[in-house]
């Protein structure tokens, strides 16, 4: 009555395309899921930039923002300071901030605006720990080359007064420098270039 | 008489319709494992109470704990305080989750010892591989949860490790996260993943782990297969079921296992700050790292590795492949004879070296990074990886030694071993064992066991 005989092919060619079409079926399934794991809309909104009076900040002296969750130091540092960062150029991975992330403007060897004033997220660039200020000239545990910086506690990195990194440490690149400016000599916003705001 | 024909009748009605007798017969008291089984072999059972242990406790914390970054610290806190018996629960959870990995890695360690990984073992192997990993994430997340500041600032950590793959990390990362830094939602979605996730996963792993361990049988302290030789029933001469002797057998090593569990969890819950670090007292600072951040004392060995390299990416590619050699490990051994008993003075010492260097790494883990702490965790960070290197080079033509047809014993008895070692440890022994000192305390001692048996045995000796 029926003709007994299979299509091999036709049957083939409906397996194929069930299969390819649930793969399809589920990756696009998938995606809500996936992208509900992404930041949501509110912890993007939180992101907003900080005003921040500097007026108080006397020389070698760090005062620590708070900007999207992340800290953010805002350190004066002193003519001697500044001088000594010329110094340290062999020892350092990427002197001239070639490979590391900050606004245009502050690609120069103070890694800043204006030179005195160092602006930048206070997270390490290798695992997101919290560098500690170490201003002391030549303290016991990091050598008598030292000539005051940020170190890492958690791998043991170390940066210099403008953020950038030594050789033979486990961070990759200088400190990140957020995007800021100042709205008035002594006011400073971060968050925002010049004419982003 | 009735009612043992009803409660026949009632199991035949179940097993019509449920395989239960079969199942009992197939895996408990008509599976035959190995009868030289020594204490190595207990951890097996063990990791399984405690993964029992981890489901129940967790089960009860859930019930009093809020994973909100803004409660989550004073909720765990109240449940020390406040809950009835909170304290007990949540110490027996914490310390559950140290006692777990103790268990892993002797079980591991088993495994490496005498060849339990090798051919036709090799799922069993790496079905355990997967209960490691999953472990080790089922771990790091529940950390999280009390959200102190080493919960805090260990998940930016590890989680910023994935930041480190090329091109997809930081995405990755931010995924991991669900926001720029480690914050409440990372807290959330962990505790989602930590409490439903991957226990289910877990489940299903160790199910894989025994199905795949039953269909092969276990291996043994000679690592000869007991199915070679069987009798004219198809029972292995060398078989005996695991219930009721190894039941039996388990028992007693779960009421000492349970004797130091309690003991931590009585006296010492905090194991000196490495079960519970002293700065996760402290409430989560995103401000704030604290001067000295080490994981908990199970991640050691594998941090040591990340610290040793002195490149981001190197680091982190480093730490992965200590881990994934781990699953390549029966195709790297190519020596046929399964059991250390039998292998060459090589492995031996190979073994030996990697079990320092495991311990050594553990243990600089914990320390702050010197310069000294970097070169010695680098070293055994080199003796680890050389291990799994020269492996395959040296295993094929390894000089091996006679392997037995039947079961030896499961301990060998000290006068029987062989090696420089063992005669040196055996002149020691003699040593003390003819100073006068031990032959006073001998005395005693026996003594004593007499005093004890003529108070308490009934037969007077």
């Amino acid at each position: 009555m029926t003709d007994q005989s299979v299509d091999a092919s036709k049957r083939w060619f409906l397996t194929k395309t069930a299969s390819i079409m649930g793969a399809v079926g589920t990756v696009v399934a998938a995606a809500p899921f996936v992208a509900s794991m992404q930041p949501s809309v509110r912890a993007q909104a939180a992101g907003a930039p900080v005003d921040v009076d500097i007026s108080k900040l006397e020389p070698g002296q760090k005062i620590t923002v708070m900007w999207r969750g992340k800290p953010v130091w805002v350190l004066k540092r002193s003519p001697e300071a500044l001088k000594s960062l010329a110094q340290l150029e062999d020892k350092l991975r990427d002197p001239d901030s070639e490979e590391s992330d900050q606004p245009a403007g502050t690609k120069n060897e103070t890694r800043s605006l204006k030179p005195e004033i160092l602006v930048t997220l206070a997270v390490c660039t290798h695992l997101g720990c919290v560098p500690i200020y170490r201003q002391e000239l030549a303290p016991a545990d990091l050598g008598p080359d030292w000539l005051g910086g940020f170190f890492c506690p958690c791998h043991g990195s170390k940066f210099d007064l403008a953020g950038r990194v030594y050789k033979g440490v486990p961070a990759p690149k200088n400190l990140e420098i957020p995007p800021h400016h100042y709205l008035t000599d002594t006011r400073l916003l971060i968050g925002a270039n010049e004419g982003n705001a | 008489m009735m009612s043992g024909e009803k409660s026949k009748a009632l199991l035949a009605w179940i097993d019509e319709r449920l395989p239960v007798s079969s199942f009992w017969k197939e895996h408990l008291a008509g599976y035959y494992a190995p009868k030289n089984f020594n204490f190595l072999y207990f951890f097996g059972s063990l990791a399984l109470l405690v993964l029992v242990i981890q489901i129940v406790t967790g089960i009860f914390l859930a019930m009093a704990y809020k994973p909100d970054a803004n409660l989550a610290f004073d909720s765990v806190e109240y449940i020390m305080r406040d809950v009835s018996w909170g304290w007990l629960i949540r110490y027996m959870h914490s310390t559950g989750a140290s006692l777990f990995f103790v268990v892993v890695y002797l079980h591991m360690f088993r495994g490496l010892f005498y060849g339990s990984f090798k051919k036709p073992r090799e799922l069993v192997w790496l079905f355990g591989m997967f209960i490691f990993l999953l472990l080790m994430a089922e771990a790091f997340m529940g950390y999280l949860l009390p959200w102190g500041q080493m919960s805090y600032w260990g998940a930016q950590v590890i989680i910023s490790l994935f930041g480190a793959i090329p091109f997809v990390g930081e995405q990755l990362a931010l995924l991991i996260r669900g926001d720029y830094v480690v914050a409440d939602a990372t807290l959330n979605r962990f505790f989602a993943l930590h409490v439903s996730a991957i226990p289910l996963a877990l489940l299903g792993l160790v199910v894989f782990h025994l199905a795949a361990l039953h269909t092969v049988g276990s291996n043994n302290p000679d690592g000869i297969e007991i199915k070679a030789n069987k009798d004219e029933n198809g029972i292995p001469r060398d078989g005996i079921p695991l219930h009721p002797y190894y039941t039996v057998k388990d028992l007693f090593v779960v009421s000492v296992f349970l004797l130091v569990f309690a003991f931590i969890i009585f006296y010492t819950p905090e194991v000196g700050g490495y079960f519970l670090e002293h700065p996760n007292f402290e409430p989560a600072n995103p401000m704030k790292t604290p001067e000295h951040i080490a994981p908990v004392w199970y991640f050691t060995p594998f941090y040591s590795i990340l610290r040793a390299i002195p490149d981001k990416l190197g680091g982190v590619v480093a730490m992965g492949a200590s881990i994934a050699v781990l699953f390549l490990l029966p195709w790297l051994d190519r020596c046929p004879v399964k059991s250390i008993r039998y292998r060459s003075g090589t492995f031996k010492l190979a073994l030996g070296l990697l079990v320092v260097a495991f311990i050594g790494l553990g243990v600089l883990g914990t320390k702050p990074v010197t310069t000294l702490t970097t070169l010695l965790a680098r070293l055994f960070s080199v003796v680890y990886f050389l291990f799994f290197i020269a492996l395959p080079f040296y295993s094929r033509t390894e000089k091996t030694l006679p392997v037995p047809e039947r079961l030896g014993p499961p301990v060998i008895p000290l006068s029987e071993r062989r090696g420089v070692l063992w005669d040196c440890i055996r002149w020691l022994l003699r040593c003390v064992q003819n100073c006068e000192a031990y032959r006073r305390v001998e005395g005693e001692v026996s003594g004593l066991c007499l005093k004890v048996k003529q108070i308490c045995c009934k037969s007077k000796p």
